[in-house]
């Protein structure tokens, strides 16, 4: 069984963010870039559910420019995935980017399942996964905090909103968006890392795949950072003078209550 | 002009508050608003859509959509967009919304503007604005190739006006267009709260490491409870099993951006910043003064929270219930 996951590079967390002259985009130097953490649950479903079936393989694919996401697919391989392919491109939106996975999965074939994390966290869109479903013409769950294949179906928990949780079976082949919760991401060993570093990582240039220009859907301008926030107002006295302030500016000053 | 499709949802037959910021925000500008509903409770809400700007509601009413299922929701959004033919199509970034809408998207090869908080709608052109890198930057997401705009808006950020009772919708019943289904729903497990979802929530009264222990969540929810409050946690709290991981706001919880949301024994770190950093008035509760989350604070308090939220709880009902 072939078992595909889509990850994507995203700037750490930590890393501070400077706009681009163009404000179209972020200053790229000195960023530090991480895989998204949500497909790190989503590479590590995926080794589990092969490590559980014998025969298997894990292959694991990023759309983005190849000379940094090379990087992520290497952490994927360390994790302990088997393959590894990158679709070469700049300038890809949620939706020519689902197409190019959705395309290179149909041609690659086997697809079983296809695990992605449940949003990426630089535009926190949450898109990717539902699009490419789409494309490939198979079923999708987001937000996933449990799975469970049974040689034919899968049946997944996904968390909704005030701490429901919805069962759902699907047919296979299906995508699965992961969430925190689905399983505790393995740390790459250092032979995972070393075997990593010698991996052939197939390349696939975007533009080979006969995508029209018109499959990019949006585009991003005027990028700003934030406005300076006033300087925090402290609260002063003991604790039930501070209370009663506190109560006070939240009604009469900032006026939310 | 030209016609806007909003997605209506609600809960047990009312209507979503996030949902009449849309209809509302697309009555003002000046469009054909429409809007779609569906479920066994969709004939409840038909008016309230009316009186929040709608000229018309397509509902299907079929109880195979009480629940979302995406394949049968897409199938039943996109019949309903052929026959309506709108240029626009507003939702809200719901845990429905954002999962619904991208393959709606997809299958009418047409671009989708995920998580915005500001919206902009001039005719048939859109321009919304969306928070990036968590909150650390701000884009204007600009559609090209798109013959029918979607915009998907976080909860809480259009303003919300009385309704207008005189004004009333026409009712267009539809068939449920899904058939052969993959996905099968097979269970849906009650939340443990019956208050709003902490991405919905208005007001948030949330808890970090500082609390201590798990049993002192209970001085939040009567806090909470005083403001109509959701209880949020930050993500140490929630990976000690104090509190479900639904609680979790943060970089790998929910993104809120509430009003208010007040932080109890939370330090600050940069991933739970990332979840809060929009909310509109932030406070601050923590023994430490140079806790990071007093530079995102609008007011802080620095001392013992076991000492001030209970007196905060009561000077709020003195406030509120007088």
């Amino acid at each position: 069984m072939k078992i595909f996951v889509c990850i994507k590079q995203v700037p750490d967390t930590e890393t501070k963010i400077k706009i681009s002259p163009d404000q179209t985009g972020i200053d790229t130097a000195g960023i530090k870039w991480v895989m998204n953490p949500y497909d790190e649950y989503a590479v590590e479903e995926a080794n589990k559910l092969r490590d559980a079936n014998p025969g298997s393989q894990v292959w694991v694919l990023s759309a983005g420019p190849k000379a940094r996401v090379v990087e992520s697919l290497r952490t994927a391989l360390a994790m302990g995935a088997d393959e590894a392919i990158v679709i070469n491109g700049e300038g890809l939106d949620n939706f020519s980017t689902a197409k190019a996975l959705a395309e290179v999965i149909k041609a690659e074939g086997g697809m079983k399942i296809i695990f992605t994390g449940k949003l990426a966290i630089d535009d926190n869109a949450s898109s990717v996964s539902q699009m490419m479903a789409e494309f490939l013409n198979v079923p999708h769950t987001t937000v996933v905090s449990k799975f469970a294949f049974n040689g034919e179906n899968v049946t997944v928990e996904r968390d909704v909103e005030g701490g429901a949780k919805e069962v759902v079976q699907m047919m296979t082949p299906a995508v699965v968006g992961a969430n925190k919760g689905l399983n505790m991401p393995r740390y790459a060993s250092l032979p995972g890392i070393m075997k990593a570093k010698k991996k052939v990582i197939k390349e696939i240039e975007f533009s080979s795949l006969n995508i029209p220009a018109t499959d990019i859907k949006v585009k991003y301008s005027g990028m700003t950072l934030p406005a300076d926030k006033p300087a925090v107002k402290m609260l002063s006295g003991d604790s039930s003078a501070q209370a009663a302030e506190l109560v006070k500016l939240l009604r009469d000053e900032a006026k939310v209550l | 002009m030209g016609k806007v499709l909003v997605f209506a949802e609600q809960t047990n037959g009312k209507l979503k508050r996030s949902s009449i910021e849309l209809l509302q925000a697309a009555a003002k500008s000046g469009n054909t608003v429409v809007a779609v509903t569906f479920g066994s409770h969709a004939g409840d809400v038909t008016a309230a859509i009316g009186h929040n700007g709608a000229s018309e509601v397509h509902v299907v009413k079929d109880a195979a959509l009480d629940s979302y299922n995406p394949e049968s929701y897409t199938a039943n959004v996109v019949a309903i967009v052929n026959k309506v033919q709108p240029s626009i199509i507003l939702a809200s970034a719901s845990s429905t919304g954002k999962d619904l809408f991208p393959r709606v998207a997809a299958r009418l090869n047409t671009g989708v503007a995920s998580d915005c908080t500001q919206l902009t709608i001039s005719g048939d052109n859109v321009t919304a604005v969306k928070p990036m890198y968590s909150g650390k930057a701000f884009a204007t997401v600009n559609f090209e190739n798109s013959p029918i705009k979607i915009v998907l808006m976080r909860a809480n950020q259009l303003p919300v006006e009385a309704a207008d009772t005189s004004k009333t919708a026409s009712v267009v019943e539809n068939p449920n267009a899904a058939t052969d289904l993959k996905t099968l729903i097979k269970e849906i497990v009650k939340g443990a709260s019956e208050k709003l979802d902490l991405t919905e929530a208005n007001i948030i009264v949330s808890g970090g490491r500082g609390l201590k222990e798990a049993a002192n969540f209970k001085m939040l929810n009567d806090l909470a409870d005083v403001l109509g409050a959701t209880v949020g946690a930050t993500r140490a709290v929630v990976d000690a099993g104090w509190v479900g991981h639904g609680m979790q706001v943060g970089q790998t919880g929910k993104t809120v951006a509430p009003t208010l949301y007040i932080a109890v024994g939370i330090s600050g770190a940069i991933q739970h910043l990332a979840g809060m950093g929009s909310s509109k008035v932030i406070v601050a509760i923590n023994n430490d003064a140079n806790a990071p989350i007093f530079q995102k604070a609008t007011y802080g308090i620095v001392g013992d929270a076991f000492d001030i939220v209970p007196k905060l709880t009561e000077e709020f009902k003195k406030a509120l219930h007088h």
